[in-house]
């Protein structure tokens, strides 16, 4: 068994274990962290399959802002544990027919799947012996770069909402005016005294 | 003997030997990284810091570490002790494994991926959840507080550490360190590194790092005056230790980065000075003493006045970097300087 193998299983088994521990985990943020070592695991799965820049993307976003974000949201909201317990047997149904409908698309991929005539030729080809990142960056930024700058206009849209949405300015408390902080002469605020080197106060 | 170092054990003892090696320098570092920084620090306040222990206090570190090894442990009660007992190992570990891809030489690196520098900046966004596991482990206000404030300084300085690498990588073409130092090479020693054409974001990215490892000015997780220690309130012993290690690595880490994006590295800043790993520690001390100077000199930032200078000031005026060196990398303004690509094999 070469050392790839080992690290493939090593990094399946912890996928599987995170993915598992984050759904029966009983503290929110316990399951939060399990989450976190699923990404991690994932990212791993992606370097043995030789895609380096993808796993440090996944690593990069999911684990260093995506995650920090639903830590915090755990952590700080006030959860009852009780009830919701009681309201998650209201949402077994639906859980388990998404489980069902997700289960039956892995099968499908694995078992039924045929590719069309035609699509492997659609795939974009590597040009010469680039390494992923140049490749990835030429295929994005050249080849759909209108579906790319798309997608990131979508993206933008999604966060002008979301800010618009909840902001709220409110007039009546005090705020830090930064601008006339630093415009203040120290000279009318406070006074020097030149002291020799050496000698102290 | 050769033979044996071609089978797979071989190569594994090899590489074990490696990983040793940059640990004991990493943690040999770490011991004299604090006891200068107490020195330097001393030196400013006109104290005599730490000189009991050994040649001029030398050892001072030493004994500190097996103080805080002997120590009791304690956990609060209401702790969730998992997650309480991992934060620390989490914040060393993480600390230590970014130096898998720090090179100190040509070709005297452990890794040599060829995304070397994500692969660091992947770990050092990891860093921030042994500061929020620790504050929320502890199960008490100023922990909690403390981590969380640390939690949002560390992630919105990241962005502008990114987008300033952003444009070191521009320069370079690749995201191999390796590559980056070669590309400063030059006739011009000192004048070919990157600092000339990334002028401004230099003194960006040393006042990123020290708001990303939490270092005064921007040390709010554990401002004393409001929130105790931060984090590390209810940390003793070993624990604690491991804590404060990691924070001294992380800042070393950064003091490695600062010189190998913009110093040069291994270069020697005089050219006909042969070049060599000693540039290479001779440059991340130096940036170490500048970063104990700046925790020597300058007073604490208020929280609000930490956000609005990352978000409001770094943020976009590295964004407006990034397009100026894409343009002149592009159209080779200049004389070229923003433009390196060749200068890699």
């Amino acid at each position: 068994m070469s050392v790839l193998t080992i690290a493939f299983y090593a990094f399946a088994i912890s996928t599987i274990a995170g993915g598992l521990f984050t759904v029966i985990g009983r503290n929110p943020v316990h399951s939060v962290l399990w989450l976190i070592l699923a990404f991690l695991s994932s990212a791993g799965l992606f370097v043995t399959l030789g895609a380096e820049f993808v796993a440090m993307l996944l690593i990069i976003v999911y684990v260093g802002a995506v995650a920090v974000l639903f830590l915090f949201v755990v952590m700080m909201l006030d959860v009852d544990f009780a009830e919701l317990k009681a309201e998650m047997a209201k949402y077994v149904p639906i859980a388990l027919l998404i489980g069902t409908v997700l289960l039956m698309q892995l099968a499908l991929a694995f078992g039924a799947w045929e590719y069309g005539d035609g699509a492997l030729e659609r795939v974009a080809a590597r040009q010469g012996d680039q390494q992923n990142t140049a490749a990835l960056g030429l295929l994005i930024y050249d080849k759909y770069i209108m579906l790319f700058q798309l997608s990131g206009l979508i993206l933008l849209v999604a966060m002008i909402g979301a800010i618009v949405l909840t902001l709220r300015h409110r007039q009546d408390i005090k705020r830090q005016d930064v601008v006339a902080q630093m415009m203040r002469d120290p000279a009318k605020a406070m006074e020097l005294k030149d002291i020799k080197s050496g000698q102290g106060l | 003997m050769a033979d044996f170092l071609n089978t797979g054990a071989g190569m594994a003892l090899i590489i074990v030997a490696q990983t040793l090696a940059v640990v004991a320098f990493v943690m040999v570092s770490l011991l004299f990284l604090v006891y200068g920084d107490r020195k330097i620090w001393a030196a400013v306040q006109m104290r005599r810091g730490p000189n009991v222990v050994g040649v001029f206090g030398l050892l001072q570190t030493v004994a500190d570490a097996l103080k805080y090894v002997v120590k009791e442990v304690v956990v609060p009660a209401g702790a969730d002790k998992t997650v309480f007992m991992l934060a620390p190992l989490t914040s060393f570990v993480l600390a230590l494994i970014a130096w898998a891809v720090i090179p100190f030489n040509d070709t005297w690196v452990l890794a040599d991926i060829n995304v070397a520098i994500l692969y660091v900046f992947a770990i050092s966004s990891l860093e921030v959840y042994g500061v929020i596991m620790g504050g929320w482990a502890s199960n008490s206000k100023y922990p909690f507080l403390g981590s969380l404030r640390s939690a949002a300084q560390m992630i919105s300085y990241e962005v502008s550490i990114g987008l300033i690498i952003i444009g070191v990588i521009l320069s370079t073409g690749s995201l191999n360190f390796g590559d980056i130092v070669q590309a400063q090479e030059g006739s011009l020693g000192f004048f070919n590194w990157y600092w000339l054409p990334h002028f401004p974001m230099v003194f960006l990215f040393f006042i990123s790092c020290l708001a990303e490892t939490n270092r005064p000015p921007f040390d709010l997780p554990e401002a004393e005056s409001e929130l105790v220690a931060g984090y590390q309130v209810e940390y003793s012993s070993t624990p604690f230790l491991l804590f404060m290690a990691g924070e001294y690595i992380a800042i070393f880490l950064m003091c490695a980065l600062i010189s190998l994006l913009f110093f040069g590295g291994w270069l020697s800043p005089i050219p006909f000075l042969p070049d060599g790993p000693l540039w290479m520690v001779g440059k991340m001390a130096f940036f170490f003493f500048l970063f104990a100077m700046v925790k020597a000199i300058v007073p604490r930032y208020r929280y609000d006045q930490l956000m609005r200078l990352g978000w409001k000031v770094f943020l976009p005026f590295s964004l407006v970097w990034v397009v100026f060196v894409a343009f002149a990398a592009k159209f080779d303004w200049f004389w070229g300087i923003y433009a390196r690509w060749d200068l890699i094999g």
